[in-house]
Formats: structure tokens, sequence, C-alpha cells
């Protein structure tokens, strides 16, 4: 097993030498990445994020945006079987936990014919829905939501 | 060789004394109960280890690989809820009984019931069910052994989480407690759920 490692650095040590000939390593054209690391190395991996737990409703930054997830969904499992989301907020349960019922929008397939139930298309949830986390942005983003959103 | 010979015979060796004595009888009987009694105990507590359950490919391929992700397999503080935590009732009468029932599950082994993931998935409804009938029927005792109702702090909990539990155990709002139990809502909370169409609440 040593004798594979040894062989194998050394192997991309004699391939690192025939490169920096051709290219610099540090020559990448002033690139750089969203998180300001070097290209040339991996990042450490960050700490796993919190969801967000909120009380209420999340606000919306535009009109067309999936509502948010305000509840954390681990083991929340959707498949052919059940769909757990639905468990709470389909129009036949929504009363019953007091949850947020789906939009009518859901029972129209993408020919825009309504159908008895859940369009499949609209099946999974988690697909536009999603939780948010405690995660500062990468890059500084300016967008405002329009003055009737806020 | 008559009747009335064999029970003259027998009802004479009823009422002879042994020829070994009493304390050597007494003693003897004291020593085997204590061999058994503790052997059957043992029996139980083995059958009861995580690796005994797992011992047969039908859990291992199938159930303890879907409870391997869930919160009762790793959790941040390490208390773990294993196989017979909560399919194994703690105290004796109930275990007992539920250890003679699940003799039909060697049945099962033998004969192949369960034997393929197909054929598994084709029956997880019905095992589903059954299980969820027992916990019903045991107030979800099995949960309640370590989730106590009387030892929850509500505030500690989600809004939601708190609100829904206070309607089960005291209700809200002017309403009376539902009175639901564990089982009611938080199914395949360790397993995956089957096709669900159909049960209550879904």
């Amino acid at each position: 097993m040593k004798h594979t490692t040894s062989l194998k650095s050394v192997m991309a040590f004699m391939l690192a030498i025939l490169f920096t000939g051709m290219v610099s390593a540090a020559d990448n054209g002033g690139l750089e990445s969203l998180r300001s690391d070097s290209l040339e190395l991996e990042a450490p991996a960050q700490a796993m994020k919190k969801t967000f737990e909120n009380d209420g409703v999340m606000a919306r930054d535009f009109i067309q945006q999936p509502p948010l997830i305000p509840h954390d969904i681990r083991g929340y499992d959707i498949d052919k079987d059940h769909n757990s989301c639905l468990r709470c907020h389909s129009w036949k349960n929504a009363s019953k936990w007091g949850a947020t019922r789906i939009s009518v929008t859901h029972f129209y397939d993408r020919d825009g014919k309504q159908l008895a139930d859940v369009a499949p298309g609209r099946y999974f949830c988690v697909q536009c829905h999603v939780v948010q986390a405690d995660a500062k942005p990468l890059k500084d983003n300016g967008f405002e939501p329009v003055d009737s959103l806020k | 060789m008559s009747r009335e010979f064999f029970l003259k015979r027998y009802w004479k060796l009823l009422t002879t004394p042994a020829k070994v004595s009493m304390g050597v009888i007494l003693a003897f009987g004291f020593i085997a109960g204590i061999v058994f009694w503790g052997g059957f105990n043992t029996g139980m507590q083995a059958t009861n280890q995580e690796e005994f359950c797992i011992g047969c490919h039908e859990m291992k391929d199938n159930v303890y690989e879907e409870y391997k992700s869930t919160i009762h397999y790793s959790n941040r503080s390490g208390v773990r809820a294993i196989c017979s935590d909560c399919h194994v009732p703690k105290d004796w009468t109930h275990k007992l009984i539920r250890k003679i029932q699940a003799s039909k599950e060697v049945w099962g082994k033998i004969t192949g019931k369960i034997d393929t993931r197909e054929k598994f998935l084709d029956h997880r409804r019905s095992m589903a069910e059954r299980e969820w009938a027992r916990m019903k029927a045991n107030d979800s005792q099995e949960c309640r052994n370590c989730h106590n109702f009387d030892y929850m702090d509500f505030s500690e909990q989600s809004s939601r989480a708190a609100r829904i539990h206070g309607k089960a155990l005291f209700g809200v709002d002017g309403k009376p407690a539902t009175g639901e139990t564990c089982i009611d809502c938080h199914k395949g909370i360790a397993h995956q759920l089957p096709d669900m169409t159909g049960v209550e609440g879904w």
C-alpha cells in the first residue's frame, strides 16, 4: 500500500515538473472562485448548516417564487408510495394540522388541464419548495423585492 | 397386571418417602430453577440484541439499512433505540407474549416469505399494519418508554410540534384532547413507508 502511494506521488511530482514548463500553476488568467479560495486547491468542507425553523410563513422576494419551507424536513420522504409533505399540506389534511394548503395551480397539468388530484409534474415538492439554512451568501447580492412584496 | 394393581403401585410410589433426603431434593430443585430461569431469561435477552436481529439478511438488507439513516440510529447525543427497544415490550409478561408471537417469524424465515427485496416490498404493508395496530393497542408504550409526555418540555419544541402535541394531550382552543397516540402520526420514522393509499390520515 505504502509502496503504491509513494510511486503515485513520484509520478505526480514528475508530471507536475513536466507541466510547469508549459503552464504556470498560478497563471489562471486572474480567475477567482466564488469563495475566493485558490482555484488550484480544494477548499476545506464547511460545517453543516442548521435549517431555519420559522413560526410562520417566510416572506417572498419575487411574485412567482415558490413559498419557502419554514421547518426542518429531515426524513420526510417523497416517493411513489407516499408523499410526506401532502400528509399535512394536502387539501384533505391541511385544516387538521393547521398547515398551508398547496396552491390550486398544482391541480393543473402542463397543458392546463384540470386534474382531480395533484398533477404528477407537481408531485415532487422539493423541486421548487426548499428549506432555508443559516448560510451566508457566497457573494453579496443586491437583489431587492418589488415594493408590493416588501 | 390388573388396573387396580397399577393404581395401587402408583399410589404407593407417591406416598413412600424417597430414599434421598428432602434437603437434597430441595437443593437440586433450587439450583435447577436458577439454571433454567436464568438460561431462559438469557435467551430472551440474547434474542433482543441488534446483532441477533440483523443476523438474517431479511432484516439486515431491508429494515436495518433504512433505519441507519434515521435519528434512532445515529444522532447528536449518541443515545440509540435498537430494534427491540421499539419492537419488543419491556415488561416481562408482554415481552414473553411478543416472543411467542415472534416464533411465527421463524417459520417465515424457513419458508422464505420475504427472502427477496421484491417479496419484502409486497409484504411490507401488511407487516407495517400489524406493527401499527400493535402500537396503537398498547398506547405506543415502546415510544413512551423513552418519550414520556409527562417529562416532555413543550417550550423546547418547535411551535408546530408543541401545538400539535398539545392538541393530543390536553386540547387547544377549548377543544378536548384528541388523545391520539404516538403511532397515529409518527409512522415510518425508522423505516420507509409502504404504499399509504387508504391509511387513515394520509
